[in-house]
């Protein structure tokens, strides 16, 4: 069984909801993510969501850009990225999804990219900008590998949520708003309203993402879904460029507060 | 299939754009039958923008060069100086059927950020152009131009702060304002539908060439050479001749320093297969996937990718891709400008460059139409700098 498939069938268990956080790999180095990531597990974390640093990240906004560019200003590389999720692996069990945009899965090869991934025991892949039109190819081979494809919907996509869940595996992932990603004071769009919709569609689990600030968003929104993406709030956090102790006490100290309301 | 051109072009975008990407292709396909809308899209070619634009017998050059006939298609003369006209008043007009008031778009040189203002301005539209930090340094005049037409200049200051970082910042901008926002793409890039359209919209430069060789010369050219950055003025001239494997197609890109320097756009000599701005083509890239910095003197050849139809005719061999370097584009800018008394466009030049060469190598019964694709005004500071010229 998929890691992914277990903590949703835990939480459903336990009554609680899934938190997932993101933070770029490599952001401030590849060290730090390590430590990073086993403090957001700590912290309560369910699911871990790895952005692999790309040049041209259109799908998100300021913050993560700049982590981005962090990242890759230290020359950092696919290869580096499976290597720390095998370290990782070594340690913890939580699922881990990498947020991958699609140039760096294709010219590293599908097949490739999805083998090296499943060996070094990554659970899921996000692919912001390969939508149900273009996604035959991967969905393919992350078959094979039983790596699972996250489906993405938006609350522009009405009655396309029907193809893009069907037959999906792990959760979907709703973007909350028209936008890109980055932390919002408030977020305009009828969620309820989309949630039902996409609720009308599929039974799979669904995690709301895009524009999470804090605990306060995140205890309004969970009735509304079965877990909260947070990203940007934490990159944010890493970003600030404290030392290490105090920049990780942060980042637990943020993301237990966000464990607690859900 | 659709949207794609053999294995390229295809719609890599988010989620949240493809509906918006679906709703316009159905809006151009019937804008396109409805013979309202394209005779208003002919109306203002005509009276607005001056069409048709000629084709001009440069004797002259020709002459100097001692081989084969040289014709210019005069796209510099149309209002804002250049061919991206064309191509905005068919997505402004159709951005006017569909209701949008505001309308988006990106800009390298700045051609394609003034004459989408200069519609914006005339139909009445809000308007903001996305140009990179680096650019507006280099074109202040069109940065000014622009504003002048009533139009908000947004600086990109994200990547390399060139034109590739300015098409990503109209992406997200139009991924946040999808219902109220028409994205005027400038070029035969981006995602399905937009190649196709943007190159519908041109195909008037080869469609007028076609008539007028004929009635010059009564035969087609053997040869029709355009620049290509990402391939709009191009692939308008190339279109109506792709079923006439009689003329030879050839695209000019940028080679900068020389495309051993590293410092070069040229995405089809030096690049490989991968996805940027929604669309699978040829691309400047590392072995992972990150898009490269490019250089060329001309900030409009300035793009690591080329548009997804170019790739295919590249590999079905259909058009023949070559490249000229900033020096030889320097050269063909100063004599087109003395021997004919016309300031080419920088861009212009390059495919002017590799005419030149070309046309001292065939007899004088051979015939080549260059796509002089824009004019030369807004080049003069930076021509000027290179020679050392203060202004």
């Amino acid at each position: 069984m998929n890691r992914i498939d277990r903590r949703f069938d835990d939480l459903k268990k336990e009554g609680k909801k899934a938190l997932i956080t993101f933070i770029t790999a490599g952001d401030p180095d590849i060290d730090t993510t390590y430590d990073i990531v086993l403090a957001l597990e700590e912290a309560g974390a369910d699911i871990i969501e790895l952005g692999i640093p790309y040049s041209d990240p259109l799908a998100d906004g300021p913050t993560i850009q700049a982590s981005s560019q962090r990242a890759l200003a230290k020359g950092i590389k696919i290869k580096d990225i499976m290597d720390l999720v095998m370290r990782i692996r070594e340690k913890s069990d939580i699922p881990i999804v990498y947020l991958v945009y699609y140039n760096s899965v294709f010219k590293y090869g599908i097949e490739k990219f999805l083998e090296d991934s499943k060996n070094a025991g990554v659970d899921g892949l996000i692919i912001p900008d390969l939508p149900l039109e273009e996604r035959k190819e991967v969905l393919d081979v992350a078959d094979k590998y039983e790596i699972y494809l996250i489906p993405l919907v938006a609350p522009t996509s009405k009655e396309r949520i029907k193809a893009i869940t069907e037959n999906g595996k792990g959760f979907v992932y709703c973007v909350t708003l028209t936008g890109v990603t980055g932390a919002r004071e408030e977020i305009a769009t009828d969620l309820e309203e989309y949630m039902r919709l996409v609720s009308s569609y599929t039974s799979m689990p669904k995690a709301l993402g895009f524009g999470i600030s804090g605990p306060e968003m995140a205890r309004k929104l969970k009735s509304l879904s079965d877990g909260i993406v947070v990203g940007s709030a934490i990159v944010e956090r890493i970003a600030k460029g404290y030392n290490r102790c105090e920049m990780l006490k942060e980042v637990k100290e943020f993301v237990s507060s966000l464990r607690e309301v859900l | 299939m659709k949207g794609r051109f053999g294995r390229f072009g295809g719609q890599y975008v988010p989620e949240t754009v493809m509906n918006a990407l679906i709703e316009l292709e159905r809006e151009f396909e019937e804008a396109k039958k409805d013979e309202k809308f394209m005779e208003e899209y002919r109306y203002y070619l005509k009276e607005y923008s001056g069409r048709p634009t000629p084709l001009y017998y440069a004797e002259n050059l020709t002459k100097r060069l001692g081989g084969a006939k040289i014709y210019l298609k005069r796209e510099d003369l149309n209002h804002t100086g250049a061919h991206k006209i064309n191509n905005v008043l068919g997505q402004v007009l159709l951005a006017k059927r569909m209701g949008k008031k505001r309308i988006i778009a990106e800009t390298g040189a700045g051609q394609h950020g003034v004459a989408t203002a200069t519609a914006a301005a005339m139909f009445g539209m809000e308007c903001e152009i996305f140009m990179g930090e680096e650019d507006i340094k280099r074109q202040a005049l069109n940065v000014f131009r622009m504003k002048l037409l009533g139009a908000k200049v947004t600086a990109v200051t994200s990547g390399t702060r060139t034109l590739k970082d300015a098409v990503n910042e109209a992406i997200r901008d139009w991924v946040t304002n999808i219902e109220t926002t028409f994205y005027v793409i400038g070029s035969v890039v981006g995602p399905h539908p937009y190649p196709t359209m943007v190159r519908d919209f041109q195909r008037v430069i080869g469609d007028e060439t076609k008539e007028q060789i004929l009635e010059k010369e009564g035969r087609l050219p053997d040869y029709v050479v355009a620049c290509v950055g990402g391939g709009s003025n191009a692939m308008g001239i190339f279109y109506p001749f792709i079923e006439d494997k009689e003329v030879k197609l050839i695209g000019v890109e940028a080679a900068g320093e020389g495309i051993e320097t590293g410092k070069h756009a040229s995405a089809m000599a030096k690049g490989s297969v991968g996805v940027l701005h929604g669309m699978m083509t040829y691309l400047l890239q590392d072995e992972e996937g990150k898009i490269l910095p490019v250089h060329s003197i001309s900030a409009g050849l300035d793009y690591p990718g080329v548009g997804p139809e170019h790739a295919y005719l590249k590999e079905i061999g259909r058009a023949e891709y070559v490249y000229a370097t900033d020096e030889e584009a320097l050269a063909a800018f100063m004599d087109l400008s003395q021997t004919e008394g016309i300031i080419p466009a920088l861009e212009s030049a390059h495919a002017l460059a590799y005419a030149m060469k070309l046309a001292k190598k065939l007899d004088e019964d051979k015939i080549i139409v260059v796509n002089l694709s824009g004019r030369g005004d807004k080049d003069v500071n930076t021509v000027a700098k290179v020679m050392g010229v203060e202004l």
